[in-house]
């Protein structure tokens, strides 16, 4: 296993206080930062090839220099910890063993745009880590880290998925319905309360005090040549040690089931969503992929949140594929037509389906209507659907086929 | 300005028009549902899709501003099918009730499937069901089943009337329209949510059942209900009379004019048409004759006026004209004082209103002609001509519109009229006055003759004729015309537009106007600035923050 960089004080015995945070050389990050430059800041994320770690996987530093230079209001640094792709539970394990991590990102990420007020919007079912970040957030007031020039405001969700999408989390912080805004304006130049606004995800701010301490190359050199570092993987389902494992993100998806453990049940793959629940299925012969941005992407699917799912043989696909049916439909904020429309019915068909009244035209016509959505929306949240949607029923069609009466 | 080409043709707009007006002055229609000039960009019926070069694929033109040089393409074959599956996805959970839906003739659901969409349905399964026929206020009724969520009516409550009472509650396919708890749709302009609802989710609880849209026919017109004079067009019903318990006008609704309303008018304007088909109309002319009105022939009762107007010397004679009355026949009774050498003649009455201007278009001063009566010179002392006649020195009142027992007038008016010989009133519909007329001369109301109103700030707008006057009921300054030509005066005209040709040969605020020159925009009197709608008040300052 690679060195661990975010994991690195999990297992410390009160690792989420700020005197083990610093014990163990916490703010000596900050401490340098503030000797740099914000535009030399911005150029050292850069050089460290971190991207979003939150799905989109965009680069951090490039996403940071979108701010007008013109800019002369106040500028805001959102942090999306409304964690909520099916399979994905790193960030929570960040804000509640290593918080001060992240304030320290924030204070970083602050100084290089130039925020003065952060916001950090935590998902609404995360109450333990939503305890542990407010009471760090406390702790480095008292501490006078905070409150000298940055400020931290926490702010609870209400258990939308569509929240965790950054113009949704925008609206639903501004007090507004938690509709994703159509784009442009893009936040960078028009976000939260009208003001230029960065958002990035728990993890990839996290991985921030450690670029600073150790320096990009360093940081560039743990991952691949199109993206730096490690990065913390969620495995879940048919493994036999399912939990958070952070490795480089060089790792192939075979080595990580095997990190994990191995298959469990049956102990026989069959198939593995490999970037939580809107990245496409991979059969049980696809899985020698690097687990990165670029290594996804050729493979026809997309690392999104990192969020591993393993499915043995054991495992239906077609009921799979109505779990996410049903979340989609549920979570669709209703905003865009196609979205808001065809999640439900895709549902309704797949149900079907699976209730063994589908027709085999069915499948057609689920496969049509996602490609037809596809690309139509404000958001990418209905990428993220059909991603499913085909992959599911395409891989595994026989599956499907044996469902249907006709 | 940016340059571009939409489908092959090129033109220059104001930088930041954005795609769907760029086209819009090609005479290209680009098809969309959330899309409304007055209100902010949604972009989420995701219908506006066009092409634009070296984009990887079809883009919202609502959102898309023109820029120099761009190339836009709005019927590829990659946008038709776009197109066809917004479509199919607006009707997934669409009822498809047409045949008993209000909006069928004038749906947009409906237009559109028939010029883009064109597939048979693949939707099998139970659609999803919401509330149906649910009052949102006095004069709107929703139906959540047929709504496609365009949310132009909740932008409306937030940036027009900024009242905020709509909003989209729930999420997915389950999203629908609602009140916010504790709230009603009662502003002033709610009625403007039904006309810019795309389908038949809102519908106008007074005009729903009363007649099919495609037997009315439109006129354009402007408002009688205020001094704002809010453009309109009337919808009449002619081809199915037995319908709608017979009431010939159907409903009003707002045509746009950025110099005086914008898209919008309030409701007070648009449900005030109830008088023009109601059983108080006067449809024949009448004498009072052994304490009882009795109809008569038009020929003797126009004998009867002039032959008292020649007999009396001008001081026994009053005019209390009202700015009810078109510029017309406001000048025709300037005419009839001029001719007769009368100067007891008013207009107004003498209390101030008791209404108050609202916060957007709406005006105290219900009349649509004060600013006209002003600048014609019947500004006269209405209070005067009352205490002349409780003094017994008027022999002949002639009132037209007024109810001088009513609102505005003095309490003891009616002593004033007992001692009056003849009166004489004219007006489209009786009240407590006209049981006190000697003579009862039926005017036709503003929907049934031409004219022209001048609005408060001095705007001179056409109204016309859109059904045949009641009975025999004539216009005003047919009336006036034909006592004056009894008078031995060369007849001015058969029309409004010959009257009003007079009257800027003579009123110099009116001088140049033609009726051609006004239009169907307005045209103002000389001396005033030009207008343009007030700022909504859901975008003034301090209105409460919107999207």
């Amino acid at each position: 296993m690679a060195e661990r960089v975010l994991m690195r004080n999990f297992e410390r015995p009160n690792c989420h206080t700020l005197a083990v945070y610093r014990e163990h050389g916490g703010y000596a990050a900050w401490d340098k930062a503030r000797q740099i430059e914000p535009a030399a800041l911005v150029e050292e994320v850069k050089h460290s090839n971190l991207r979003g770690l939150g799905g989109a996987g965009f680069p951090t530093g490039a996403k940071w220099s979108f701010i007008p230079k013109s800019h002369t209001g106040p500028v805001y640094l959102v942090v999306n910890a409304d964690e909520g792709e099916p399979g994905t539970f790193k960030d929570r394990y960040l804000l509640e063993k290593d918080p001060h991590a992240l304030i320290e990102g924030m204070l970083i990420a602050a100084r290089a745009i130039r925020a003065a007020l952060g916001f950090v919007y935590v998902r609404g079912e995360y109450v333990q880590p939503w305890r542990r970040f407010s009471a760090a957030v406390q702790e480095a007031y008292e501490a006078g880290l905070l409150g000298a020039g940055f400020d931290i405001v926490v702010h609870r969700g209400a258990g939308a998925y569509i929240c965790g999408e950054e113009t949704g989390l925008i609206s639903s912080l501004e007090g507004k319905k938690g509709w994703p805004k159509v784009k442009p304006p893009f936040p960078a130049i028009k976000g939260a309360f009208a003001q230029p606004t960065i958002v990035n995800n728990v993890e990839t701010l996290a991985c921030v005090p450690p670029i600073i301490s150790r320096g990009a190359a360093w940081f560039a050199g743990l991952g691949t040549k199109t993206q730096g570092g490690t990065r913390m993987y969620s495995v879940s389902g048919r493994v036999k040690k399912p939990a958070v494992y952070e490795t480089s993100v060089s790792i192939t998806l075979r080595q990580l089931i095997e990190l994990a453990g191995g298959v469990s049940h049956s102990g026989r793959l069959k198939a593995v969503v490999p970037g939580g629940g809107s990245a496409p299925i991979l059969t049980a012969d696809e899985i020698d992929v690097v687990m990165d941005v670029d290594g996804l992407k050729a493979a026809g699917s997309m690392i999104g949140s990192a969020g591993v799912i393993v499915l043995d043989e054991s495992a239906s696909i077609p009921e799979a594929l109505m779990v996410l049916a049903r979340f989609y439909a549920h979570e669709s904020c209703g905003q865009c037509t196609p979205c808001r429309e065809s999640t439900g019915w895709i549902y309704k068909m797949v149900h079907r389906l699976v209730d063994g009244h589908g027709r085999k035209d069915d499948l057609d016509t689920i496969i049509d209507v996602a490609k037809r959505g596809a690309g139509t929306t404000i958001c990418a949240f209905y990428d993220g659907a059909v991603g499913p949607y085909i992959s599911y029923i395409q891989k595994f069609r026989s599956e499907f086929e044996a469902l249907c009466r006709s | 300005m940016p340059k571009l080409t939409i489908d092959g043709k090129e033109i220059e707009v104001e930088a930041g028009t954005n795609l769907i007006e760029a086209a819009r002055r090609l005479g290209i229609e680009v098809p969309h549902y959330c899309y409304h000039p007055g209100l902010s960009i949604a972009g989420q019926c995701r219908l506006c899709m066009v092409d634009i070069e070296k984009a990887p694929r079809p883009t919202i033109a609502c959102n898309t501003q023109a820029t120099d040089g761009m190339v836009v393409h709005t019927q590829t074959d990659r946008v038709k099918e776009t197109r066809r599956s917004m479509m199919e996805f607006h009707l997934i959970n669409h009822p498809l009730d047409c045949p008993v839906c209000d909006q069928a003739g004038e749906c947009w659901l409906q237009i559109y499937y028939m010029k883009h969409g064109l597939y048979d349905p693949r939707m099998t399964d139970e659609k999803v069901h919401k509330p149906k026929a649910v009052p949102l206020g006095s004069h709107v009724m929703l139906d959540a089943e047929r709504c496609i969520l365009c949310s132009r009516c909740v932008r409306f409550c937030d940036e027009i009337t900024g009242t905020g009472e709509l909003g989209i509650f729930n999420r997915g396919d389950h999203s629908e329209i609602g009140l916010f708890p504790g709230q009603d749709l009662e502003n002033n302009y709610s009625g403007n949510v039904v006309d810019i609802c795309p389908v038949g989710a809102l519908t106008d609880r007074d005009f729903r059942f009363q007649v099919r849209v495609w037997y009315l026919d439109s006129t354009k017109s402007v408002c009688p209900g205020c001094a704002r004079g809010c453009n309109i067009d009337v919808h009449v019903n002619r081809k199915r009379p037995h319908h709608a318990g017979g009431r010939r006008v159907a409903r009003l609704k707002p045509r746009f004019n950025a110099a005086v309303n914008a898209w919008w008018i309030c409701d007070v304007g648009r449900y005030g048409f109830d008088a023009v088909d109601d059983v108080t109309r006067v449809a024949l002319p009448q004498r009072r004759a052994d304490g009882q009105l009795a109809d008569i022939d038009w020929s003797e009762a126009l004998a009867a006026v002039a032959d008292a107007l020649r007999r009396l010397t001008p001081d026994e004679i009053a005019i209390l004209a009202s700015a009810q009355q078109s510029n017309e026949d406001l000048f025709a009774i300037k005419r009839l004082c001029e001719q007769r050498g009368i100067r007891q003649v008013a207009f107004r009455s003498p209390a101030a209103p008791a209404t108050a201007d609202d916060d957007f278009l709406l005006r105290a001063d219900r009349n649509p002609n004060t600013r006209g009566a002003e600048l014609i010179g019947l500004d006269g002392d209405a209070a005067g001509v009352l205490s002349a006649a409780r003094a017994g020195r008027i022999k002949l009142l002639w009132v037209f519109e007024h109810d001088l027992l009513g609102a505005g007038w003095p309490a003891d008016t009616a002593q004033a009229l007992e001692r009056v010989e003849t009166l004489v009133w004219s007006g489209a519909n009786h009240n407590a006055t006209t049981a006190r007329a000697h003579h009862v001369l039926p005017l036709a109301a503003w929907v049934e003759r031409d004219g022209t109103f001048t609005n408060f700030l001095g705007r001179v707008q056409r109204f016309r004729a859109t059904v045949e006057p009641l009975g025999e009921a004539l216009a005003g300054w047919d009336v006036v015309g034909r006592v004056l030509t009894a008078q031995g005066v060369p007849a001015t005209g058969t029309r409004a537009e010959h009257w009003f040709r007079e009257l800027t040969k003579s009123v110099v605020a009116f001088a140049g106007l033609t009726y051609q020159a006004i239009g169907d925009g307005g045209a103002m009197v000389s001396g005033a600035a030009a207008t343009t709608a007030p700022l909504p008040p859901g975008r003034r300052a301090g209105a409460k923050a919107t999207a």
